[in-house]
């Protein structure tokens, strides 16, 4: 059974994520926001359903579809404003932009441009973890569309083979960009890709976040168990195009407003209200709440400064003894920001593949034979 | 002081890194059971075990990516390139992730790595093994890119770009291995950024790198000699950030350089060393920079073809020649 407070923060963080991209998607019309940007509108299920199930210094990473995944993990909503709009309080002090948020805090590892390659970076992570054997997992997300990368492939063989501690999701909207996935895969069902690698291959609906919780909380343990990698299908759709370009033409009406049915927030929302002693109020006091958070967000970012020109020079090459930036430190004046340390002296006790059987001593017996 | 080889002296900068630092791990193909397609790793996998010592699959992408993964929360991938040429499918991984991490997260994260294997031509292996490909990385901000021509630089700069906190393209001779040396005895690194002056000379200046330097540099200059031609040789040992002072140093004292690089003559390291010698060495320059550089064409197989392509040291001493109007 799910409780009350698991079902409201998850109804919070799905209501924060959709508030945070549709105002997004608005400052981009204004011209706020420039370049590339895809909005998470429609799939927030899949993310909060995987956030609540995983434990918050396991580390997550996915492409470019990257606001909602450190928001919900607690990331400060005004500084991943502010990276759009390009201000210096960003994350990444305006040098990343919509498509590469970073989180460091919050164990977010990024947010990649290019299809699928962050696929072998999880894969590095997870290497890590179990050379170290520490009990963190890793989570990396990708669309549909990446599972036909060379990364992916190279990367679940390497994975499987290793038995690292990662946790692939692909989160299938059905589109790659304009392209319906079916029309360039000759296995549109990526999560049976897994069996080619001898990994587990699960599926889940990924427009309901419960569904999701249940399937990633069982998964993660498996992982944590060392089980191995898990590829996980969860499908999903986003309600807008693939980008603020992307009108999203090769898309039926019918088929969008069929989605749009089942928007999963609303399917969270009438289930808090049916079974819970959730009510109206405080499911729209949550709702005012988390407007408002998302509101000071575009005003802090509004009001933020650029970046200063002499940061061009900056965080190219790390210069002897440069320490590393911490975002809500600096921006927020942050006190209590605990950044991740790895030890510089331990035992590595994992042997990746049995050590070879010494070589039989030769036979006394056979000497002089044949 | 001990006369080793060339692959030797790499396997003892792995050896006494691996041995001090438990970051250190090494990944890529036959680099474990089979000690090294190069024997670069002769002995590893028996000291530090199979986690630490790693025999990849043929997924140069997929691995070099999983090694910058693995810089990114604190370990120090070694990545072995069976040659650089393999290289070119894992470029993605190292242009667009480890050398922009740092950047795109404002700082967050680092990227301490060094992809390491043979680069230039390795002896009648035709055009898709025989490239020297330093210009290609060092193109690219966020990387250094080194590239040693002797068994003690090779010893020396390994060590210092396996504690380098950025990611590193580590471009050995692939028929350099073989190639014997004084090694220093006992622990010792050098410098990224620093160049060393192979041969002081007073006449010209030659710069190179790589095995350039071994196999058509020196012996030129010793034919100079003999024709009364005092060359200076630079041995560039780091191609990015490659070493002004010495360099600007070295064009002062001769006022004449010829540049001599295995790799294609279009945007390469050679063309960029020429731009910072005509911007900050004009006033010192007597005659324009002269550059001997491989063939604007395809590696042949052929002996003689492959043999013509390449630098020689006549192409130098012809090239010395015209830059001292002689």
């Amino acid at each position: 059974m799910h409780s009350s407070e698991l079902l409201l923060t998850m109804y919070r963080k799905m209501v924060l994520a959709r508030r945070f991209e549709e105002k997004a998607g608005q400052a981009y019309g204004q011209k706020k926001i420039q370049g590339f940007c895809h909005l998470y509108i429609g799939q927030e299920a899949v993310v909060v359903g995987i956030n609540e199930a995983i434990r918050p210094d396991d580390m997550v990473m996915t492409g470019y579809r990257d606001h909602v995944h450190p928001l919900v993990r607690g990331s400060d909503a005004g500084m991943l404003m502010a990276e759009l709009f390009g201000k210096d309080t960003g994350y990444s002090k305006g040098k990343g932009g919509s498509m590469h948020f970073f989180d460091i805090e919050h164990h977010f590892y990024g947010g990649y441009g290019i299809v699928g390659g962050q696929i072998p970076l999880a894969a590095g992570m997870a290497f890590a973890s179990k050379y170290r054997n520490e009990d963190r997992i890793t989570v990396c997300s990708f669309g549909d569309a990446a599972a036909n990368q060379g990364a992916f492939h190279e990367t679940l063989n390497m994975a499987s083979k290793w038995k690292l501690p990662v946790l692939y999701v692909v989160e299938n909207n059905r589109y790659g960009m304009g392209t319906d996935i079916a029309r360039v895969s000759a296995e549109p069902e990526m999560h049976k890709r897994a069996s080619a690698y001898k990994m587990r291959g699960v599926t889940v609906d990924g427009m309901d976040v419960l569904k999701v919780y249940d399937t990633v909380k069982e998964i993660a343990a498996s992982i944590r168990a060392g089980d191995g990698p898990v590829l996980l299908e969860a499908y999903t759709y986003r309600f807008r195009g693939h980008s603020m370009s992307d009108a999203a033409t090769y898309r039926s009406k019918e088929e969008v407003e069929q989605e749009r049915a089942r928007d999963p927030i609303i399917k969270l929302r009438a289930l808090i209200l049916k079974n819970r002693p959730g009510t109206e109020a405080q499911l729209d006091a949550i709702d005012e709440s988390e407007r408002k958070t998302v509101d000071e967000a575009i005003s802090f970012a509004d009001q933020s400064p650029e970046p200063p020109l002499e940061d061009i020079w900056t965080h190219g090459l790390v210069a002897d003894g440069e320490p590393d930036e911490m975002p809500r430190a600096r921006v927020r004046g942050a006190t209590d920001v605990k950044w991740p340390s790895y030890p510089t002296d331990f035992k590595v006790t994992w042997d990746l593949e049995p050590r070879e059987a010494p070589a039989p001593a030769p036979s006394l017996k056979k000497k002089g034979a044949a | 002081m001990a006369e080793i080889a060339y692959r030797d002296a790499l396997n003892q900068a792995l050896h006494e890194e691996m041995a001090r630092d438990p970051r250190v791990f090494l990944m890529g193909e036959e680099v474990a059971r089979y000690n090294g397609a190069y024997k670069v790793s002769q002995g590893l996998l028996e000291a530090y075990g199979s986690a630490r010592v790693v025999d990849a699959p043929i997924s140069e992408l997929g691995f070099a990516g999983l090694g910058v993964g693995a810089a990114m929360v604190g370990l120090r991938p070694v990545i072995e390139m069976m040659t650089w040429n393999f290289a070119i499918l894992a470029m993605d991984q190292i242009v667009n992730n480890a050398a922009k991490v740092r950047h795109m997260s404002g700082g967050q994260l680092r990227c301490p790595i060094v992809f390491r294997g043979p680069g230039g031509a390795g002896g009648r292996l035709s055009s898709q093994h025989s490239q020297a490909l330093e210009a290609n990385y060092a193109h690219f901000p966020g990387i250094k890119v080194i590239a040693p021509g002797t068994p003690a630089d090779a010893k020396g700069l390994l060590k210092s770009a396996i504690r380098d906190e950025n990611p590193i393209v580590f471009i050995e001779g692939e028929l350099l291995y073989g190639a014997r040396g004084e090694v220093p005895d006992g622990e010792y690194t050098i410098p990224i950024g620093k160049a060393d002056i192979k041969r002081p000379g007073t006449d010209v200046t030659l710069i190179t790198w790589s095995r350039m330097l071994t196999a058509h540099v020196l012996p030129a200059a010793e034919l100079l000699a003999q024709q009364g031609i005092n060359a200076e040789v630079v041995d560039l040992r780091t191609l990015k950030p490659f070493d002004k002072e010495a360099v600007a140093e070295s064009v002062r004292k001769t006022n004449r350089v010829v540049i001599v690089e295995e790799g294609w003559p279009f945007a390469s390291v050679g063309s960029e060393l020429t731009d910072f010698i005509q911007r900050e060495c004009f006033d010192d320059l007597d005659a324009p920079v002269a550059r001997v550089t491989g063939l604007e064409v395809n590696m042949a197989y052929a002996a003689n073809l492959e043999r013509a392509i390449q630098p020689s040291v006549e192409r130098i001493i012809e090239s010395v020649k015209a830059v001292l109007y002689r």
